[in-house]
């Protein structure tokens, strides 16, 4: 897995757990897909294997994995829905991030929100295409 | 040693102390690494990193206090020792007018656990060619061909003192995978000894801190992340200098804000008086910066930081 780890910002765990995220809720991991192991994981991205443990349990703890004993790490069947709130909490800081920006640049909020709902639609059509 | 189910420490150091011409450069060290860890020694320059390295390789003697690796005294036996040890320093050590080839061969007879297959494999990896003399070598490829001799023998204890310096991203890539790969197989440690925090943040669990010849702090990557956080204050009046607070220190100015590291994350109560507009998670650089300055350099001990504050050195 080609993930990228950059030396300022998050700590590099929570850069592992973000990305493997990004790529099962986004549907580029699949549903019992298997996970690099630990220490393969560790050497590619050259990040200490504690890390990428601790990484693996915190996924693991949002049920987005599930370990297989003896075999693996693996995408989980059942992705558990997460709660409303959880889920609110997760985007909250790039909605935060959104809104300054646009602030910045002048931008009215129903302004943004026609821009989100026609960039809604878009993403709609080109994923009924593939 | 006797007792198999827990591992004795791969390095065990009690009380030691060096000076060299009446200048301290090792001030009543103890200090522990773990089996299996990767273990990052930091500090400024002078703060007694190396030559606490040369006492673990055996290249010097204790003269006050012990030096314990690998369940034996590095001096005692080195021919014996040396062979489960593999070590690569910044400085080019090895032989010019060798070949490649005869480096590895050298080596292998020396070695006897030497892996003749991981040996090619790195070499191929590397891109090195056996048939070119060290000396034709860039420093990157010299660097690689000290670092196949350091572990193709598999060492139990894998030592490197600042590997990466003046080396290109990707010789420095290739160090902190083998760095990876020998942790990966059980029961092996590597002591890491960097100025490039970035790269000791990525690899290593465990951190110590050297100053002044003196280990002055020791913790893994998880506890300084759920111990320390940065501070941002603004006063509303320009302070002349910070205002003084048990476990607030490393303070830095830039411009109308002020930045400080505070001890124990989380719910401790910060004074209003500190005018703190943000609370950061604490990174590896900054909490050097903080901790690694000279304590000679301040006025008093307790007072920290002045405007003088120390920054990394990376």
């Amino acid at each position: 897995m080609l993930l990228h780890i950059s030396s300022d910002g998050a700590p590099i765990y929570q850069q592992i757990v973000d990305q493997i995220r990004f790529r099962i809720v986004s549907g580029q991991l699949r549903a019992g897909d298997e996970l690099p192991t630990i220490r393969g994981l560790a050497e590619s991205l050259r990040v200490n294997p504690n890390t990428v443990a601790r990484a693996y349990r915190e996924l693991e703890h949002e049920e987005l994995v599930e370990k297989r004993r003896t075999t693996g790490t693996f995408v989980a069947e059942l992705p558990k829905r997460l709660g409303a709130a959880q889920r609110r909490r997760l985007i909250a800081p790039d909605v935060d991030k959104l809104l300054i920006q646009s602030r910045q640049l002048s931008i009215p909020l129903d302004e943004l929100i026609e821009q989100l709902e026609k960039r809604d639609s878009q993403l709609d059509r080109s994923e009924a295409r593939s | 040693m006797t007792d198999l189910t827990t591992p004795s420490p791969a390095v065990q150091i009690r009380n030691l102390s060096r000076s060299f011409r009446g200048q301290v450069a090792l001030d009543d060290v103890n200090l522990i690494i773990p089996t299996g860890s990767i273990f990052g020694l930091v500090g400024l320059n002078g703060a007694g990193k190396t030559t606490l390295i040369r006492h673990i390789m055996g290249l010097l003697r204790p003269l006050h206090g012990s030096v314990e690796v690998l369940g034996q005294d590095p001096i005692a036996d080195p021919e014996n020792y040396l062979k489960r040890v593999g070590y690569l320093t910044e400085e080019d050590t090895l032989p010019t007018w060798i070949r490649v080839g005869e480096l590895m061969d050298f080596s292998r007879a020396l070695y006897p656990s030497w892996d003749d297959a991981y040996a090619n494999k790195l070499c191929d990896m590397f891109g090195l060619s056996r048939s070119s003399r060290l000396r034709s070598l860039s420093k990157g490829l010299r660097a690689r061909a000290g670092l196949l001799v350091a572990i193709a023998h598999r060492p139990e204890l894998l030592v490197l003192d600042e590997p990466s310096r003046g080396l290109d991203p990707i010789a420095r890539s290739d160090i902190l995978e083998a760095v990876i790969r020998t942790i990966n197989e059980d029961g092996r440690t590597v002591l890491f000894s960097s100025h490039l925090l970035d790269e000791v943040d990525r690899v290593c669990d465990t951190i110590a801190l050297m100053r002044d010849g003196r280990i002055a702090e020791t913790l893994t990557v998880e506890h300084l992340e759920a111990s320390y956080s940065e501070i941002i204050c603004r006063p509303g009046e320009a302070w002349s200098s910070p205002p003084t607070h048990s476990g607030v220190f490393g303070w830095r100015q830039t411009g109308d804000e002020w930045s400080a590291v505070v001890e124990s994350a989380g719910d401790a109560a910060i004074p209003d008086e500190l005018a703190v507009i943000e609370r950061r998670e604490i990174s590896l650089s900054r909490w050097f910066a903080a901790r690694a300055g000279s304590e000679r350099d301040k006025p008093e001990a307790d007072t920290p930081g002045t405007s003088s504050e120390v920054t990394a050195d990376v």
